[in-house]
Protein backbone atom coordinates (compact mmCIF):
# COMPACT_ATOMS: atom_id res chain seq x y z
CA UNK A 1 0.00 0.00 0.00
CA UNK A 2 1.30 3.34 -1.04
CA UNK A 3 1.84 6.34 1.11
CA UNK A 4 -1.52 7.64 2.54
CA UNK A 5 -2.91 10.37 0.32
CA UNK A 6 -3.53 13.52 1.82
CA UNK A 7 -7.53 14.99 1.92
CA UNK A 8 -8.08 18.05 0.96
CA UNK A 9 -11.22 18.88 2.66
CA UNK A 10 -11.02 22.40 1.82
CA UNK A 11 -13.45 23.90 -0.76
CA UNK A 12 -12.37 26.47 -3.97
CA UNK A 13 -14.40 28.96 -5.53
CA UNK A 14 -14.97 26.80 -8.24
CA UNK A 15 -16.01 24.21 -6.78
CA UNK A 16 -19.60 26.04 -6.50
CA UNK A 17 -19.69 26.77 -10.39
CA UNK A 18 -21.47 24.53 -12.45
CA UNK A 19 -21.20 23.26 -15.84
CA UNK A 20 -24.22 25.47 -16.99
CA UNK A 21 -22.69 28.77 -18.93
CA UNK A 22 -24.20 32.21 -17.45
CA UNK A 23 -26.77 33.60 -20.19
CA UNK A 24 -26.05 36.92 -18.65
CA UNK A 25 -25.05 39.44 -21.29
CA UNK A 26 -20.68 40.37 -20.89
CA UNK A 27 -20.27 43.42 -19.28
CA UNK A 28 -23.15 42.30 -16.61
CA UNK A 29 -22.97 43.03 -13.08
CA UNK A 30 -23.98 39.80 -11.93
CA UNK A 31 -20.85 38.09 -13.16
CA UNK A 32 -19.23 39.80 -9.91
CA UNK A 33 -22.14 39.21 -7.65
CA UNK A 34 -21.31 35.12 -8.61
CA UNK A 35 -17.97 35.72 -8.07
CA UNK A 36 -18.26 37.33 -4.84
CA UNK A 37 -20.60 34.43 -3.85
CA UNK A 38 -18.74 31.88 -4.78
CA UNK A 39 -15.95 33.28 -2.58
CA UNK A 40 -17.56 34.10 0.43
CA UNK A 41 -18.57 30.32 0.66
CA UNK A 42 -15.09 29.18 -0.05
CA UNK A 43 -13.79 31.59 2.67
CA UNK A 44 -16.74 29.95 4.81
CA UNK A 45 -15.65 26.86 3.73
CA UNK A 46 -19.48 25.58 3.39
CA UNK A 47 -19.95 22.46 1.71
CA UNK A 48 -21.61 23.03 -1.56
CA UNK A 49 -24.68 20.41 -0.60
CA UNK A 50 -24.98 22.62 2.76
CA UNK A 51 -26.22 25.70 1.02
CA UNK A 52 -29.44 26.43 -1.35
CA UNK A 53 -29.69 29.42 -3.00
CA UNK A 54 -33.37 30.00 -3.54
CA UNK A 55 -34.37 32.93 -6.87
CA UNK A 56 -37.65 34.33 -8.14
CA UNK A 57 -37.81 35.27 -11.97
CA UNK A 58 -35.18 37.76 -13.38
CA UNK A 59 -31.56 38.27 -14.98
CA UNK A 60 -30.32 37.94 -11.01
CA UNK A 61 -32.78 34.42 -10.32
CA UNK A 62 -30.96 32.57 -12.45
CA UNK A 63 -28.59 32.26 -10.02
CA UNK A 64 -29.31 28.51 -8.65
CA UNK A 65 -28.54 27.49 -12.23
CA UNK A 66 -24.79 28.42 -12.20
CA UNK A 67 -24.00 26.74 -9.17
CA UNK A 68 -23.31 23.16 -7.76
CA UNK A 69 -25.05 24.47 -4.57
CA UNK A 70 -28.68 23.13 -3.92
CA UNK A 71 -31.29 25.68 -5.48
CA UNK A 72 -34.84 26.45 -5.98
CA UNK A 73 -35.50 29.05 -9.47
CA UNK A 74 -39.23 29.61 -8.02
CA UNK A 75 -42.00 31.84 -9.25
CA UNK A 76 -41.47 36.02 -9.45
CA UNK A 77 -41.56 37.52 -6.30
CA UNK A 78 -41.53 34.70 -4.24
CA UNK A 79 -38.30 33.64 -3.55
CA UNK A 80 -37.97 34.52 0.15
CA UNK A 81 -41.24 32.33 1.32
CA UNK A 82 -39.30 29.34 -0.44
CA UNK A 83 -36.12 30.29 1.20
CA UNK A 84 -38.32 31.10 4.58
CA UNK A 85 -39.91 27.32 3.90
CA UNK A 86 -36.41 25.45 3.17
CA UNK A 87 -34.95 27.64 6.46
CA UNK A 88 -37.74 26.22 8.68
CA UNK A 89 -37.80 23.10 7.81
CA UNK A 90 -33.77 22.45 7.05
CA UNK A 91 -32.40 25.04 9.84
CA UNK A 92 -29.14 23.76 9.30
CA UNK A 93 -28.73 24.93 5.88
CA UNK A 94 -27.16 27.74 4.76
CA UNK A 95 -30.11 29.88 3.07
CA UNK A 96 -28.90 32.08 0.37
CA UNK A 97 -31.72 34.31 -1.61
CA UNK A 98 -30.77 35.78 -5.16
CA UNK A 99 -33.51 38.59 -5.98
CA UNK A 100 -33.47 41.38 -8.39
CA UNK A 101 -34.62 45.06 -7.67
CA UNK A 102 -38.44 44.41 -9.66
CA UNK A 103 -38.64 40.56 -8.16
CA UNK A 104 -37.67 41.82 -4.47
CA UNK A 105 -39.59 45.21 -4.18
CA UNK A 106 -42.76 45.14 -6.40
CA UNK A 107 -43.64 41.74 -7.43
CA UNK A 108 -42.25 40.57 -4.07
CA UNK A 109 -42.65 43.61 -2.12
CA UNK A 110 -45.05 42.41 0.75
CA UNK A 111 -43.02 39.25 0.74
CA UNK A 112 -39.80 41.77 1.42
CA UNK A 113 -41.45 43.37 4.41
CA UNK A 114 -42.51 40.41 6.48
CA UNK A 115 -39.25 38.43 5.76
CA UNK A 116 -37.58 41.37 7.20
CA UNK A 117 -39.73 41.80 10.19
CA UNK A 118 -40.09 37.69 10.96
CA UNK A 119 -36.14 37.60 11.22
CA UNK A 120 -35.65 33.91 9.63
CA UNK A 121 -31.87 33.40 8.94
CA UNK A 122 -31.85 33.80 5.53
CA UNK A 123 -29.38 36.20 3.53
CA UNK A 124 -30.86 37.80 0.71
CA UNK A 125 -28.94 39.19 -2.05
CA UNK A 126 -31.09 42.21 -4.36
CA UNK A 127 -28.76 42.47 -7.04
CA UNK A 128 -30.15 46.14 -8.19
CA UNK A 129 -29.97 47.47 -11.55
CA UNK A 130 -32.93 49.90 -11.20
CA UNK A 131 -34.19 47.86 -14.37
CA UNK A 132 -36.19 45.21 -16.06
CA UNK A 133 -33.58 43.78 -17.95
CA UNK A 134 -34.54 40.55 -18.81
CA UNK A 135 -38.34 41.66 -19.90
CA UNK A 136 -36.10 44.18 -22.16
CA UNK A 137 -36.09 47.51 -20.13
CA UNK A 138 -39.17 48.88 -18.46
CA UNK A 139 -38.53 51.15 -14.57
CA UNK A 140 -38.33 49.39 -11.66
CA UNK A 141 -38.93 50.24 -8.28
CA UNK A 142 -35.59 51.70 -7.96
CA UNK A 143 -35.19 53.71 -11.09
CA UNK A 144 -34.82 57.47 -10.78
CA UNK A 145 -37.77 59.78 -11.66
CA UNK A 146 -35.95 60.83 -14.65
CA UNK A 147 -34.40 57.81 -16.79
CA UNK A 148 -35.54 58.45 -20.11
CA UNK A 149 -35.86 55.16 -22.03
CA UNK A 150 -37.86 54.49 -25.28
CA UNK A 151 -40.97 53.33 -23.33
CA UNK A 152 -40.31 56.02 -21.04
CA UNK A 153 -39.20 59.17 -22.57
CA UNK A 154 -40.20 61.41 -20.03
CA UNK A 155 -39.28 59.24 -17.10
CA UNK A 156 -41.40 57.84 -14.46
CA UNK A 157 -41.61 60.99 -13.04
CA UNK A 158 -42.14 58.73 -9.71
CA UNK A 159 -39.78 58.35 -6.87
CA UNK A 160 -37.75 55.06 -6.37
CA UNK A 161 -37.83 53.60 -3.37
CA UNK A 162 -35.54 53.34 -0.81
CA UNK A 163 -35.04 49.61 -0.43
CA UNK A 164 -32.77 49.92 2.73
CA UNK A 165 -34.63 52.66 4.83
CA UNK A 166 -38.09 50.15 3.59
CA UNK A 167 -35.67 47.55 5.19
CA UNK A 168 -34.81 48.84 8.51
CA UNK A 169 -38.44 50.38 9.13
CA UNK A 170 -39.39 46.51 8.39
CA UNK A 171 -37.22 45.16 11.29
CA UNK A 172 -34.41 44.03 9.34
CA UNK A 173 -31.50 43.40 11.41
CA UNK A 174 -28.35 43.52 9.32
CA UNK A 175 -28.56 45.83 6.38
CA UNK A 176 -25.95 46.28 3.73
CA UNK A 177 -25.07 47.66 0.29
CA UNK A 178 -21.91 46.63 -2.25
CA UNK A 179 -20.74 47.18 -5.58
CA UNK A 180 -20.58 44.40 -8.27
CA UNK A 181 -17.42 46.14 -9.71
CA UNK A 182 -15.70 44.84 -6.26
CA UNK A 183 -16.23 41.52 -6.30
CA UNK A 184 -13.82 40.95 -2.88
CA UNK A 185 -15.59 43.78 -1.26
CA UNK A 186 -19.09 42.38 -1.44
CA UNK A 187 -17.65 38.88 -0.57
CA UNK A 188 -16.94 40.75 2.52
CA UNK A 189 -20.35 41.66 3.01
CA UNK A 190 -21.68 38.31 1.84
CA UNK A 191 -19.57 36.19 4.89
CA UNK A 192 -20.77 39.06 7.48
CA UNK A 193 -24.09 39.00 6.41
CA UNK A 194 -24.29 34.60 6.16
CA UNK A 195 -22.67 34.50 9.61
CA UNK A 196 -25.66 37.41 10.79
CA UNK A 197 -27.85 34.97 13.08
CA UNK A 198 -31.11 36.48 11.65
CA UNK A 199 -32.43 38.19 8.22
CA UNK A 200 -29.59 39.88 6.40
CA UNK A 201 -30.08 41.94 3.57
CA UNK A 202 -27.03 43.13 0.80
CA UNK A 203 -28.13 45.15 -2.03
CA UNK A 204 -25.88 45.00 -4.25
CA UNK A 205 -25.27 47.89 -6.91
CA UNK A 206 -25.20 45.34 -10.18
CA UNK A 207 -25.32 47.25 -13.33
CA UNK A 208 -27.40 46.67 -16.48
CA UNK A 209 -24.63 47.12 -19.05
CA UNK A 210 -27.79 46.61 -22.08
CA UNK A 211 -30.24 48.69 -21.27
CA UNK A 212 -28.24 50.90 -18.58
CA UNK A 213 -25.20 51.44 -19.85
CA UNK A 214 -24.65 54.37 -18.29
CA UNK A 215 -24.20 52.07 -15.15
CA UNK A 216 -21.12 51.40 -15.95
CA UNK A 217 -19.77 54.76 -14.32
CA UNK A 218 -20.74 53.65 -10.99
CA UNK A 219 -17.19 52.44 -10.68
CA UNK A 220 -16.13 55.77 -10.19
CA UNK A 221 -19.21 57.11 -8.53
CA UNK A 222 -19.71 54.24 -5.26
CA UNK A 223 -17.54 55.39 -2.28
CA UNK A 224 -17.40 53.59 1.53
CA UNK A 225 -19.41 54.38 3.72
CA UNK A 226 -16.85 55.16 5.79
CA UNK A 227 -18.36 54.49 9.08
CA UNK A 228 -18.25 51.40 11.48
CA UNK A 229 -22.14 49.92 11.54
CA UNK A 230 -24.36 51.26 13.83
CA UNK A 231 -26.36 48.88 16.09
CA UNK A 232 -28.84 51.83 16.75
CA UNK A 233 -32.17 51.82 14.44
CA UNK A 234 -32.29 55.86 14.77
CA UNK A 235 -28.99 56.59 13.83
CA UNK A 236 -29.46 54.11 10.70
CA UNK A 237 -32.12 55.39 10.04
CA UNK A 238 -30.38 59.11 9.55
CA UNK A 239 -27.75 57.95 7.55
CA UNK A 240 -29.79 56.02 5.45
CA UNK A 241 -31.96 59.35 4.51
CA UNK A 242 -28.93 60.98 4.41
CA UNK A 243 -27.05 58.43 1.80
CA UNK A 244 -26.95 59.23 -1.61
CA UNK A 245 -27.39 55.24 -2.85
CA UNK A 246 -24.18 54.68 -4.01
CA UNK A 247 -22.53 54.38 -0.82
CA UNK A 248 -21.53 50.77 0.56
CA UNK A 249 -20.73 48.72 3.70
CA UNK A 250 -22.81 47.93 6.26
CA UNK A 251 -25.24 50.51 7.65
CA UNK A 252 -26.91 48.74 10.29
CA UNK A 253 -26.29 45.57 12.25
CA UNK A 254 -28.21 45.17 15.12
CA UNK A 255 -28.46 42.42 17.87
CA UNK A 256 -32.52 40.66 17.73
CA UNK A 257 -34.05 37.74 18.55
CA UNK A 258 -34.03 35.44 15.40
CA UNK A 259 -36.90 33.49 14.33
CA UNK A 260 -37.02 30.52 16.64
CA UNK A 261 -37.76 27.85 14.32
CA UNK A 262 -34.50 28.79 12.29
CA UNK A 263 -32.25 27.90 15.06
CA UNK A 264 -33.52 24.75 16.38
CA UNK A 265 -31.49 21.44 15.76
CA UNK A 266 -33.31 19.19 13.32
CA UNK A 267 -34.94 16.20 15.16
CA UNK A 268 -36.81 13.09 13.93
CA UNK A 269 -39.38 14.08 16.22
CA UNK A 270 -39.62 17.63 14.15
CA UNK A 271 -39.99 15.59 10.70
CA UNK A 272 -42.65 12.83 12.70
CA UNK A 273 -44.69 15.93 13.26
CA UNK A 274 -44.79 17.67 9.88
CA UNK A 275 -45.51 14.68 8.76
CA UNK A 276 -48.73 14.41 10.50
CA UNK A 277 -49.09 17.51 10.07
CA UNK A 278 -49.51 16.68 6.32
CA UNK A 279 -51.18 13.14 6.46
CA UNK A 280 -54.51 13.12 4.50
CA UNK B 1 -1.29 49.90 2.21
CA UNK B 2 2.13 47.95 3.82
CA UNK B 3 4.12 46.20 1.21
CA UNK B 4 4.68 42.57 1.14
CA UNK B 5 7.32 41.48 3.17
CA UNK B 6 7.99 37.89 2.87
CA UNK B 7 8.40 35.47 0.07
CA UNK B 8 5.62 33.50 1.12
CA UNK B 9 3.16 36.38 1.23
CA UNK B 10 4.17 37.08 -2.43
CA UNK B 11 3.77 33.98 -3.69
CA UNK B 12 0.28 33.69 -2.01
CA UNK B 13 -0.56 36.95 -3.78
CA UNK B 14 0.88 35.65 -7.42
CA UNK B 15 -0.89 32.74 -7.24
CA UNK B 16 -4.33 34.24 -6.77
CA UNK B 17 -3.69 36.68 -9.38
CA UNK B 18 -2.87 33.89 -11.35
CA UNK B 19 -5.44 31.86 -10.59
CA UNK B 20 -7.92 34.67 -10.81
CA UNK B 21 -7.09 35.30 -14.07
CA UNK B 22 -7.29 31.77 -15.35
CA UNK B 23 -11.22 32.15 -14.09
CA UNK B 24 -11.87 34.95 -15.33
CA UNK B 25 -10.48 34.30 -19.09
CA UNK B 26 -12.73 30.70 -18.89
CA UNK B 27 -15.52 32.69 -18.12
CA UNK B 28 -14.92 34.75 -21.08
CA UNK B 29 -14.78 31.95 -23.24
CA UNK B 30 -18.11 30.61 -21.81
CA UNK B 31 -19.63 34.12 -22.42
CA UNK B 32 -18.68 34.46 -25.74
CA UNK B 33 -19.75 30.53 -26.59
CA UNK B 34 -23.15 31.55 -25.66
CA UNK B 35 -23.08 34.69 -27.71
CA UNK B 36 -21.17 32.64 -30.80
CA UNK B 37 -18.02 34.86 -31.24
CA UNK B 38 -15.56 31.81 -32.10
CA UNK B 39 -12.45 34.04 -32.66
CA UNK B 40 -12.81 35.62 -29.26
CA UNK B 41 -13.72 32.03 -27.75
CA UNK B 42 -10.02 30.77 -29.19
CA UNK B 43 -8.38 34.10 -27.66
CA UNK B 44 -9.63 33.74 -24.25
CA UNK B 45 -9.04 29.87 -24.27
CA UNK B 46 -5.41 30.65 -25.06
CA UNK B 47 -4.66 33.09 -22.33
CA UNK B 48 -6.31 30.42 -20.01
CA UNK B 49 -3.65 28.09 -21.40
CA UNK B 50 -0.88 30.72 -21.16
CA UNK B 51 -2.36 31.55 -17.39
CA UNK B 52 -2.91 28.05 -16.17
CA UNK B 53 0.90 27.44 -17.08
CA UNK B 54 1.39 30.51 -14.74
CA UNK B 55 -0.37 28.75 -11.76
CA UNK B 56 2.00 26.10 -12.13
CA UNK B 57 5.03 27.98 -12.25
CA UNK B 58 3.91 29.37 -9.41
CA UNK B 59 2.97 26.11 -7.34
CA UNK B 60 6.74 25.01 -8.22
CA UNK B 61 8.11 28.16 -6.87
CA UNK B 62 6.12 27.62 -3.50
CA UNK B 63 7.20 23.28 -3.72
CA UNK B 64 6.74 23.26 -0.15
CA UNK B 65 5.98 26.20 1.22
CA UNK B 66 2.90 26.86 3.62
CA UNK B 67 1.49 29.85 1.86
CA UNK B 68 -0.31 32.12 4.32
CA UNK B 69 -4.13 31.86 3.82
CA UNK B 70 -5.80 35.31 3.29
CA UNK B 71 -9.25 36.46 2.63
CA UNK B 72 -10.21 37.57 -0.75
CA UNK B 73 -10.29 40.88 0.56
CA UNK B 74 -7.07 40.44 2.26
CA UNK B 75 -5.10 40.91 -0.95
CA UNK B 76 -2.76 43.77 -1.38
CA UNK B 77 -3.98 44.72 -4.51
CA UNK B 78 -4.24 48.23 -5.07
CA UNK B 79 -7.10 47.50 -8.03
CA UNK B 80 -10.72 46.39 -7.27
CA UNK B 81 -9.79 43.02 -8.00
CA UNK B 82 -6.19 41.07 -8.48
CA UNK B 83 -4.51 43.00 -11.42
CA UNK B 84 -4.56 40.09 -14.11
CA UNK B 85 -8.41 40.17 -14.05
CA UNK B 86 -10.61 41.56 -17.14
CA UNK B 87 -12.09 44.08 -14.69
CA UNK B 88 -16.05 42.89 -14.97
CA UNK B 89 -18.20 45.71 -17.17
CA UNK B 90 -15.60 46.38 -19.75
CA UNK B 91 -16.41 43.48 -22.44
CA UNK B 92 -19.34 43.38 -24.65
CA UNK B 93 -21.16 40.58 -26.52
CA UNK B 94 -20.33 42.51 -29.90
CA UNK B 95 -16.82 43.36 -29.21
CA UNK B 96 -14.05 43.06 -31.89
CA UNK B 97 -11.23 41.24 -31.83
CA UNK B 98 -9.00 43.95 -31.09
CA UNK B 99 -10.90 45.51 -28.11
CA UNK B 100 -10.57 41.95 -26.50
CA UNK B 101 -6.77 42.12 -26.98
CA UNK B 102 -6.77 45.76 -25.63
CA UNK B 103 -8.25 44.18 -22.48
CA UNK B 104 -5.98 41.25 -22.27
CA UNK B 105 -3.06 43.51 -22.44
CA UNK B 106 -4.63 45.68 -19.98
CA UNK B 107 -4.33 42.93 -17.77
CA UNK B 108 -1.08 41.87 -18.40
CA UNK B 109 0.22 45.23 -18.00
CA UNK B 110 -1.71 45.48 -14.56
CA UNK B 111 -0.11 42.25 -13.28
CA UNK B 112 3.58 43.42 -14.66
CA UNK B 113 2.99 47.02 -12.85
CA UNK B 114 1.92 44.79 -9.78
CA UNK B 115 5.06 42.61 -9.46
CA UNK B 116 7.74 45.01 -10.84
CA UNK B 117 5.83 47.81 -7.54
CA UNK B 118 7.01 44.51 -5.59
CA UNK B 119 10.44 44.07 -6.45
CA UNK B 120 11.19 48.00 -6.69
CA UNK B 121 10.02 47.88 -3.02
CA UNK B 122 10.74 44.96 -1.16
CA UNK B 123 14.53 45.01 0.89
CA UNK B 124 14.00 41.41 1.17
CA UNK B 125 16.62 39.89 -1.59
CA UNK B 126 14.11 36.45 -2.12
CA UNK B 127 11.42 38.41 -2.92
CA UNK B 128 12.61 40.92 -4.89
CA UNK B 129 14.20 38.31 -6.84
CA UNK B 130 10.97 36.06 -7.14
CA UNK B 131 8.79 39.26 -7.49
CA UNK B 132 11.79 40.47 -10.82
CA UNK B 133 10.82 37.28 -12.39
CA UNK B 134 7.61 37.39 -12.09
CA UNK B 135 7.51 40.72 -13.76
CA UNK B 136 9.21 39.99 -16.69
CA UNK B 137 7.15 37.01 -17.37
CA UNK B 138 4.49 39.81 -17.61
CA UNK B 139 6.50 42.28 -19.66
CA UNK B 140 6.88 39.50 -22.56
CA UNK B 141 3.31 38.41 -22.39
CA UNK B 142 2.63 42.03 -22.83
CA UNK B 143 4.96 42.62 -25.74
CA UNK B 144 3.55 39.39 -27.19
CA UNK B 145 -0.10 40.67 -26.97
CA UNK B 146 0.86 44.22 -28.37
CA UNK B 147 2.73 42.39 -31.55
CA UNK B 148 -0.50 40.60 -31.58
CA UNK B 149 -2.43 44.02 -32.23
CA UNK B 150 -0.67 44.73 -35.23
CA UNK B 151 -2.73 42.19 -36.53
CA UNK B 152 -5.72 44.21 -36.26
CA UNK B 153 -5.02 47.85 -36.85
CA UNK B 154 -7.55 50.20 -35.02
CA UNK B 155 -8.23 51.88 -38.13
CA UNK B 156 -9.92 48.76 -39.80
CA UNK B 157 -11.44 48.25 -36.11
CA UNK B 158 -12.98 51.99 -35.16
CA UNK B 159 -16.64 50.29 -34.26
CA UNK B 160 -18.03 46.83 -33.26
CA UNK B 161 -20.00 44.56 -35.81
CA UNK B 162 -23.61 45.62 -37.05
CA UNK B 163 -25.61 44.04 -34.90
CA UNK B 164 -28.09 41.86 -36.39
CA UNK B 165 -30.58 41.73 -33.19
CA UNK B 166 -29.35 44.79 -30.84
CA UNK B 167 -31.49 45.50 -27.80
CA UNK B 168 -34.42 47.06 -28.31
CA UNK B 169 -36.88 48.09 -25.25
CA UNK B 170 -40.28 46.36 -25.36
CA UNK B 171 -43.67 47.04 -24.03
Amino acid sequence: MGKPQLIMTRHAAKDYKSSVKPIWCPGCGHFGVQAALFRALEHLDLPPEQVAVISGIGCSSRLPAYTECYGFHGIHGRALPLATGLKVARPELTVIVASGDGDAFSIGGNHFLHACRRNVDLTCIVMDNEVYGMTKGQPSPTTGPDWHSKLMPEGTGINPLRPLAVALASGAGFIARGFSGDPNGVAKLLVEAIQYPGFSLVQILSPCVTYRPEERHWKQQVHAIGMEPTTNPVEAGQRLFADDGLSTGVFYRAVLPGYPGTVRARSDDHLAAIEAELAL
Amino acid sequence: MSAIATLEELLAHAHNLELEAVERYQELADQMVVHNQPDLVELFRTMVRVESLHVDKVRDLAADRELPRLAPWGYRWSTLESPESVPIGGESYGMTPRRALELVLASEERAYAFFAGVADSSSDPAVHQAATELAEEERQHAALLREWLTRYPAEADSREPLDMDEPVEQD
